[in-house]
């Protein structure tokens, strides 16, 4: 097992299938994939592109007939028990339980990953502080704001000390602010306990600013892989006119469209963003 | 499965600066075996306790239902005297009926519950905990049995108020809870079965209002089986509602029963679920 390689993605292909009679729809597209342990690594694209589709794949939703995924060695198709032990995931909704307290939220994910009794109570209260929500803990989350629900989720993640942490649009429908409160978070956990982080967003500047390296999605494959600032400069060095890119130049360079024309998605993405967006304020 | 890999990692100075994450860097060891499925049962129940005990309002609004249909349709029937009962009171013969009935229109909701957690988002994060889809759907059962028990005590309260003879003996009870629970978590799986079919909500609704009342008059809660036509005493000996009601009213009322049968029926239909709700659990998720 190579300890340096947190997730490995090798020709991965999924299609939706429609029925027997009509074509399916292939959301990914033989995407060749390395993330590094202990990197922050961004999926970027816009809806429909298949970041979604990856993160499933990857969290062992969704099983694969074609390529391969692995994380930490262990891959996701024969091996999902290991993977699940590996991993924190936060969805794109914001699925908190609103009917409970945010300690109440918390201890039912120590429970399930089997935190023995004695350390659970210390535990659930460690992951509350990591993510500033120790004075809140014991308020209903119908009371929260969406940034606090959203830095709940990430101590229901954290709580069961994950290699791997998976956050599929983590600020999506926050403002500048509470952004800002959940990247703080996400940063300084990892740069505490040096875990992995994959994160998918369609904000560029988010990735600009907090992700290692990104990988470009578009249609289904990946059109660009590497750092920011190697990226950037890649497209200067090919189109000289563009002397300071953002990442939304980058996209545009490499998948020939720029975000808002891309931003498609079917009917489940866009329902599924605005259900989100709604429930954040 | 191979072994879970050790998490190498050190915290950094800044971890000793910041809050204290000790233990967020060490995973808790993993139950094997046996051991998962009740440690993931007393968690999903833990959470139906916690909900109901921030907010009760569902348990009073769901008494009413059985409130009135032991008040108008009991009471009024007591006085008919028009179903024969084998010589106890209609009231008392019809509590356990409503008991069993008011657990189920509980758990057959179920289905739409789930949907609504694979919606919001809860469903899909459960599924990547290290927690097999059965241990999952037992676990929700279990919960929805849990829920059952606290509403029937309700009815229970109702009944022994408006003057139904049941027992007060515990063991007797605990056999009472069982079977509510029992019969809850199948119809939870068989609710959650469908919402594995159907996928949606709406089309879940329209089928859980579709099955309820057939169950429910299909079954022994109302009448004796003995006054049913022959196709229905057939559909009624298919149904496990009669099954629940029979172990009900057995231990309740004292009334011949045939609890093994009773309890070997209601455990098999509790197994055969929770395996067709599992092995649809996947397809909510996608």
């Amino acid at each position: 097992m190579n300890d340096r390689v947190a997730v490995e993605c090798r020709a991965l292909t999924y299609t939706f299938e429609h029925g027997r009679k009509k074509a399916g729809t292939r959301a990914v597209d033989g995407i060749d994939l390395t993330v590094r342990a202990g990197e922050v690594f961004g999926l970027l694209g816009p809806n429909g592109a298949g970041k979604t589709t990856t993160i499933r794949a990857i969290t062992t939703l969704l099983p694969t007939a074609r390529g391969m995924v692995a994380v930490f060695g262990h891959d996701c198709n024969t091996d999902r028990s290991a993977v699940r032990r590996l991993l924190g995931y936060v969805p794109q909704q914001l699925s908190a339980d609103a009917g409970l307290t945010g300690r109440e939220n918390v201890e039912l994910f120590a429970r399930v990953y089997d935190v023995a009794r004695a350390e659970r109570s210390e535990r659930v209260a460690q992951a509350l502080a990591a993510v500033d929500l120790t004075e809140a803990a014991d308020r209903m989350v119908g009371t929260y704001s969406g940034g606090m629900v959203r830095r709940l989720e990430l101590a229901q993640a954290l709580v069961s000390a994950p290699r791997l942490l998976v956050l599929d649009e983590p600020t999506i429908g926050l403002d500048p602010i509470a952004r800002a409160g959940v990247w703080d978070r996400v940063d300084a956990v990892r740069r505490a306990t040096g875990m992995t982080v994959l994160v998918t967003t369609h904000y560029m500047d988010e990735a600009d600013r907090h992700c290692d390296r990104v990988a470009l999605m578009d249609r289904g494959r990946i059109r660009a892989l590497g750092t920011p600032a190697e990226l950037k400069a890649r497209v200067t060095a090919e189109d000289p006119a563009l002397a300071a890119p953002t990442l939304d130049d980058v996209f545009r360079h490499f998948s020939g469209r720029t975000l808002t024309d891309a931003k498609e998605g079917d009917f489940g993405d866009v329902r599924r963003t605005r259900r989100t967006a709604s429930r954040v304020g | 499965m191979s072994a879970v890999p050790a998490a190498p990692r050190a915290a950094s100075a800044e971890a000793a600066a910041g809050p204290e994450f000790g233990l967020l860097l060490v995973p808790p060891r993993a139950r094997t075996g046996w051991r998962v499925v009740p440690a993931r049962v007393v968690a999903m129940c833990a959470v139906e306790l916690q909900k109901l005990r921030h907010d009760r309002t569902e348990l009073y609004t769901r008494a009413v239902q059985p409130a009135l249909w032991l008040l108008i349709f009991g009471e009024t029937f007591t006085r008919l005297k028009a179903i024969p009962t084998g010589g106890i009171p209609y009231l008392d013969f019809l509590a356990p009926g409503i008991i069993a009935q008011s657990a189920m229109f509980i758990a057959i909701f179920y289905g739409i519950m789930i949907i609504w957690e694979r919606d919001a988002g809860v469903l899909t994060k459960l599924l990547v905990t290290p927690t097999p889809r059965a241990a999952l759907v037992t676990g929700k059962a279990f919960a929805a049995g849990v829920k059952a028990v606290v509403q029937a005590a309700v009815v229970v309260v109702l009944a022994a108020l408006l003057g139904v003879g049941m027992t007060a003996n515990p063991l007797r009870l605990a056999g009472v809870a069982v079977a509510v629970i029992l019969g809850s978590a199948f119809f939870s799986c068989l609710s959650m079965t469908i919402a594995g079919i159907v996928l949606t909500r709406d089309r879940l609704m329209g089928i859980g209002q579709a099955i309820t009342m057939p169950l429910f008059f299909g079954s022994n809660a109302l009448y004796p089986v003995d006054l049913m036509p022959g196709w229905l005493q057939a559909v009624s000996r298919a149904n496990p509602l009669s099954y629940q009601v029979d172990a009900l009213r057995g231990l309740l009322i004292g009334t011949p029963s045939h609890l093994a049968l009773d309890f070997g029926v209601l455990a098999l239909a509790t197994v055969v679920g929770i395996t067709a709700a599992s092995g649809l659990l996947g397809r909510l998720a996608r």
